[in-house]
């Protein structure tokens, strides 16, 4: 490949790539001569490895305003931006420098204020901003560390400076996307990354893992020696610290289940925390654990519907006042949002002055807050050369380009920032530098982008440690003023060079010592062992369901009406208890007595069973099922996931007008998908606490189907055919391979009810859960969930199979029913038991 | 004045409630002109937890734990205070005029710290064009700042109609200003917006009112009810009280709880519960006047 370099140059802006003389900087030269000696095929194999393994990761980023798919693919250029370590060190120091002075500004106005009573900070900045939390005034924090992550958005001027566009102060996002990339990308260029000793990111991680492990040790001392019941943590034993999560429906929740995993904390929503004496707990299903630490990734006033926004449906219900007591540390603090407002940037030079003594390293992009006459009337005056943005992050508005409107358009801004000055900050129109970008259409090809990098630190006992690389971003197209992924941007990975040899290194790997080893998840939250036990109920539904569908079509296609008299109107009525056929009930006329459907009648119906947006069609459970998964996404692989991805995209594809060929088709797709789902249940996950729920409820929904299914199949008369039975039970091929003649009842009830060998027996199904439940009772005074299960077991090895393996047989047909009873006992005792804490709240006040 | 003050507040719920966390503003702060002398908050059933704080603008905050299930939920806050007289201003011609205080506050904010809190719009009062020209009938050009203040109080109590079924805790400002009815609470989020969309600094307050049987008729028990109305910041007079519901300046039948910047600062009672389905509220206040005691 041969990139023609000069054709990227424009003179107004910085260049990432080139000098003003159009050739490579030195920093760059290794990549552009690897680019330079390789054949574009090589590239784009680079390129759809990079594109592949987004999808096989299941990165993502969710876009809320899309109604669609909740979920985008995450977007990553293959070349990454590199940054000399020199500069870096620049850069590194700057944001270490402006968290530091960020976290006084914050820690002063929470406090003593004195930056409001000596006029260094107008009060209608800290006021007029929704984000001033009146309920965390007075707080205070370990180590004076109320600002524990921080971003910040910087961007390169056509003089090379770099400047400071917006600081992320909330709940920074994108630490995890970075290292996301930074594996991807490292792997498409394996050779290059190695030679050019690039930083690694790891150490920050680990860093930030540390500073947490600190503080929650403090908090942890508090705790005990504030609350009858706690004991003290053992000096190596890790504080508990949670991740606090919106949900998955949040654009970020990729993420977060990603550092979830990669920092080894819980994932956890508000409904998983209480506040109980002080303190907050996660709900387990061994009872309520004291939280140490909360990283938040929930807005400050969404978490705390008693004390701040009331509304929210996300917090923890009294959070605000265990923070106040010291009894959790929460990063960051609640109250941290206030300094996400660009009004505050016109502010730092002197603040840093006075705080810290000292320049401000790094300038931000000029910026003027309305809210002062002198500044409001330069901005009117030089409208042309600014953008409008909104001072908080209450106000509501895209950046406005003064250069974009006409005179009527201006007028109205103009009207706007004069009713509401306050609400406003305009900012210089940076000309931000271009970096290379790879697009691959048909031939990889270079072109230029302007680029951004968003850089992240984190709080230590000694001060902030710095990411050595960072979220550079793209912008998406024509607008290039505007960078951000909403907007469709594409993201890249950050290179800082460095001059000294990289240690591999990956907190997943640290110097773990034998007695560390961790053989059990030791925080299952209630939340998610109830979403694993329906996973799990779900799975074996929907198969069963679609194994049900098939035996029906294909009994209708292969027997005449005659043929099938003796179980058709079984089998019709197992579609209706699985509701995939109407039931044909007229509730006000309950005498008539149901009528199977006829033939002509029966297909359409079976049609509509598949495909029909209908409750309970199979279109509509695999949807469910979908959900399901998606609720479990940081406990199950990638394999996993997209198996239930592929099975989900299949079936939003339309079919205009389906035949009976066309449902079977699709049913078998779905049977193929749900059988894959069981072989990862069965083999791929680790058989910890959280796998014996999925199981559980596996079992349970196999039982209840199969007691189901017998009871309504010893109604049958004597001689019907009973091969669908073997076939919806999948016990047709050992059937045929232990008895080489057409299904008889002794031979068939033995195989689905006492054959303990066979997975496909009721009796296995019952030994399963009643093993599991013994296990649990062990660990449980209370107790007892597992006795009746066991009455049924013994009961039925007491049935003698020559008397009451028949069709009409009474014992049996009670036996059923029993069972069927204690499944459903069970389910509602399991609930009561592990998953009764995950009830909804509801707010109140007058 | 000494006033004896009952606030009961019953939720009754359908299903029951396992957990249920509240936090109250319904003890009485201390003021210039107020000093609680005993206070009692009863709750049934019994809290497993109980704590209270002052919060940052020096109001007393409860917060009650109830862990035991229940489908009742009984508080009953007792109180007696006393009152001294406030000071009469019989010229409120007097004083600085609105535009001085405006510019005041503006531009020696750092001699007027405790008012800059109380100027900006909150999530229940949106500063608005509409609400500054409404208030602008009131605040002619120059007219002192108090004069202007009892000017828009009577505006609201002769314009506005006492109607608590046209409104409820969520109905938002333009609504009010547009129907021209509600209660105090909405009477007093209207001239606090009026206020602040002029640059002006204003407080919710909330409380009671002593209020008045017709003549020859006993008190009746639980007729009252919380009472809210606006404080005032005039550099000269410190914080002046209004209520525009009884178009008056307060003195001594009104009692002060809590102060904020909305009725969200000082929600007599809030709460969040765990199960509980459907939920009822039943609350009776009553105020009664002590014979006032010779110290």
């Amino acid at each position: 490949m041969q990139p023609v370099l000069n054709q990227l140059y424009f003179s107004d802006r910085y260049n990432e790539l080139l000098d003003s003389a159009g050739s490579s900087r030195p920093h760059w030269q290794a990549m552009i001569e690897q680019l330079q000696h390789e054949e574009p095929a090589v590239m784009r194999k680079r390129i759809e490895a990079v594109q592949r393994q987004i999808r096989d990761n299941g990165v993502t980023y969710n876009v809320y305003a899309d109604t669609h798919g909740v979920q985008r693919p995450w977007d990553l250029d293959v070349l990454p931006l590199i940054i000399p370590q020199e500069e870096w060190q620049h850069i590194a120091a700057s944001v270490a420098q402006r968290a530091t002075l960020l976290n006084q500004i914050l820690l002063d106005i929470y406090g003593p204020q004195q930056l409001l009573s000596s006029g260094q900070l107008p009060p209608g900045l800290i006021y007029g901003h929704n984000g001033f939390l009146t309920p965390c005034v007075g707080m205070s924090h370990d180590d004076d560390v109320a600002l524990h992550s921080y971003a910040v958005d910087i961007a390169r001027a056509p003089n090379g400076q770099w400047w400071v566009v917006s600081d992320r102060t909330q709940a920074p996002t994108g630490a995890g996307y970075a290292l996301e990339n930074r594996t991807i990308i490292s792997s498409a260029f394996p050779e290059l990354f190695r030679d050019l000793n690039i930083e690694r990111l790891s150490g920050f991680f680990a860093s930030m893992r540390d500073s947490l492990a600190h503080w929650g040790h403090r908090v942890a001392a508090r705790q005990a020696a504030a609350v009858p019941g706690i004991t003290p943590l053992g000096a190596g034993e890790p504080p508990l610290v949670v991740i606090l999560t919106p949900g998955p429906y949040n654009e970020t929740y990729h993420e977060q289940s990603f550092l979830a995993g990669y920092l080894g904390y819980p994932l956890v929503q508000g409904s998983d925390l209480t506040v109980r004496n002080g303190v907050v707990w996660l709900k387990t299903i061994a009872g309520l654990q004291p939280v140490h630490a909360i990283v938040r990734r929930i807005d400050d006033d969404y978490c705390d519907p008693l004390e701040l926004n009331a509304e929210s449906l996300l917090g923890v219900a009294g959070l605000t006042e265990v923070a106040r007591c010291g009894h959790v540390l929460i990063a960051n603090a609640l109250g941290a949002n206030l300094l996400q407002s660009g009004a505050l940037l016109g502010f730092l030079p002197g603040l840093c002055q006075s705080l810290l003594g000292e320049d401000l390293r790094m300038p931000s992009v000029a910026t003027w807050w309305c809210g002062e006459p002198t500044a409001l009337a330069y901005v009117i005056a030089n409208l042309d050369f600014l953008v409008i943005k909104p001072a908080y992050p209450q106000v509501q508005s895209s950046p406005i380009f003064g250069e974009d409107l006409n005179a009527t358009q201006k007028e109205t801004l103009i009207a706007k920032l004069r009713a509401q000055p306050d609400h406003y900050i305009a900012q210089e129109r940076v000309d931000i530098s271009h970096a290379p970008v790879l697009v691959s259409h048909h031939q990889p090809q270079l072109s230029s982008l302007a680029v951004s990098v968003r850089v992240y630190a984190f709080a230590t006992p000694n001060g902030y440690a710095v990411m050595p690389g960072g979220l550079a971003r793209v912008a998406s197209g024509k607008d290039d003023r505007v960078v951000t992924m909403q907007r469709g941007g594409t993201s890249k990975d950050t290179w800082v060079l460095s001059s000294h040899s990289q240690a591999p290194f990956s907190l997943l790997r640290k110097t773990t010592s034998s007695k560390d080893l961790v053989r059990e998840n030791t925080y299952l939250s209630s939340r998610m062992a109830e979403n694993l036990f329906w996973y799990g109920r779900y799975c074996v539904r929907h198969l069963q369901k679609a194994i049900m569908l098939r035996a029906t079509i294909r009994t209708l296609l292969d027997y005449s009406a005659e043929a099938r008299a003796g179980e058709w109107p079984t089998m019709q009525g197992l579609c209706q208890w699985f509701a995939l056929l109407p039931t044909g009930d007229d509730e006000e006329d309950e005498d008539v007595l149901w009528q199977p459907w006829s033939d002509d009648e029966i297909e359409p119906l079976l049609i509509k069973a598949v495909f029909a947006q209908q409750s309970s069609s199979l279109a509509t459970s695999v949807q469910q099922l979908f959900q399901q998964a998606f609720n479990l996404r940081e406990r199950i692989s990638n394999d996993h996931w997209r198996t239930v991805n592929q099975l989900s995209r299949q079936f939003i594809t339309r079919h205009p007008h389906p035949s009976l060929q066309d449902a079977m088709s699709q049913i078998e797709l779905a049977i193929n998908h749900f059988v894959t789902l069981t072989g990862f249940a069965m083999d791929w996950m680790t058989r910890d606490l959280g796998w014996r729920f999925m199981s559980l409820g596996r079992r349970i929904e196999r039982l209840q189907f199969m007691c189901m299914l017998l009871s309504r199949a010893l109604e049958m008369p004597q001689h019907s055919n009973l091969e669908w039975l073997l076939q919806v039970t999948n016990n047709l091929v050992t059937y045929r391979a232990r008895y080489a003649s057409q299904p008889e009842w002794l031979p068939v009830l033995d195989l689905l009810l006492t054959d303990a060998h066979n997975p496909n027996s009721i009796v296995f199904q019952i030994k399963g859960l009643v093993k599991y439940l013994q296990e649990m009772d062990a660990q449980d005074s209370a107790g007892g969930i597992a006795t009746e299960l066991n009455d049924c077991w013994q009961s039925l090895m007491a049935l003698d199979p020559d008397q009451t393996f028949a069709p009409g047989n009474m014992t049996l047909a009670a036996w059923l029913d029993q069972t069927y009873t204690v499944t459903l006992h069970l389910s509602d005792r399991l609930s009561l038991r592990f998953f009764s804490y995950t009830s909804m709240h509801a707010s109140s006040g007058y | 004045m000494r006033y004896q003050v009952e606030h009961q507040t019953k939720y009754q719920y359908d299903s029951p409630v396992s957990q249920s966390q509240q936090l109250l503003h319904m003890l009485p702060r201390e003021t210039v002109y107020q000093h609680c002398l005993a206070h009692t908050l009863l709750c049934e059933p019994v809290p497993a937890e109980q704590s209270s704080r002052l919060d940052f603008l020096g109001n007393r905050n409860d917060y009650l734990t109830i862990l035991a299930p229940h489908q009742t939920l009984l508080v009953i806050s007792r109180f007696t205070v006393e009152l001294q007289a406030r000071p009469r201003f019989p010229a409120l011609i007097q004083g600085p005029s609105w535009e001085q205080v405006r510019w005041m506050l503006r531009t020696q904010a750092t001699q007027h710290l405790d008012a800059t809190g109380f100027m900006y719009s909150t999530s229940k009062v949106k500063c608005s064009e509409p609400l500054a020209t409404f208030a602008r009938q009131s605040f002619t050009p120059d007219r002192p700042l108090l004069e202007a203040v009892m000017a828009l109080t009577q505006h609201i109590y002769r314009e506005f109609e006492f109607d608590p079924q046209a409104t409820d805790v969520a109905t938002p400002l333009d609504e009010v200003l547009r129907g021209k009815r509600g209660v105090c609470q909405d009477f007093a989020h209207l001239m606090i917006g009026a206020l602040r969309s002029l640059g002006l600094a204003c407080r919710y307050v909330s409380g009671y009112i002593l209020t008045h049987p017709p003549a020859g008729q006993p008190r009746l028990v639980g007729a009252d009810a919380s009472h809210a109305w606006v404080s005032v910041y005039c550099p000269l007079n410190g914080w002046v009280d209004f209520d525009p519901t009884n178009n008056c300046m307060v003195q001594q039948e009104h009692i002060t709880v809590a102060w904020g910047r909305d009725f969200n600062d000082v929600t007599p009672m809030r709460g969040v519960v765990l199960g509980g389905g459907k939920q009822h509220l039943k609350v009776s206040v009553t105020v009664t006047p002590l014979t006032t005691v010779a110290a």
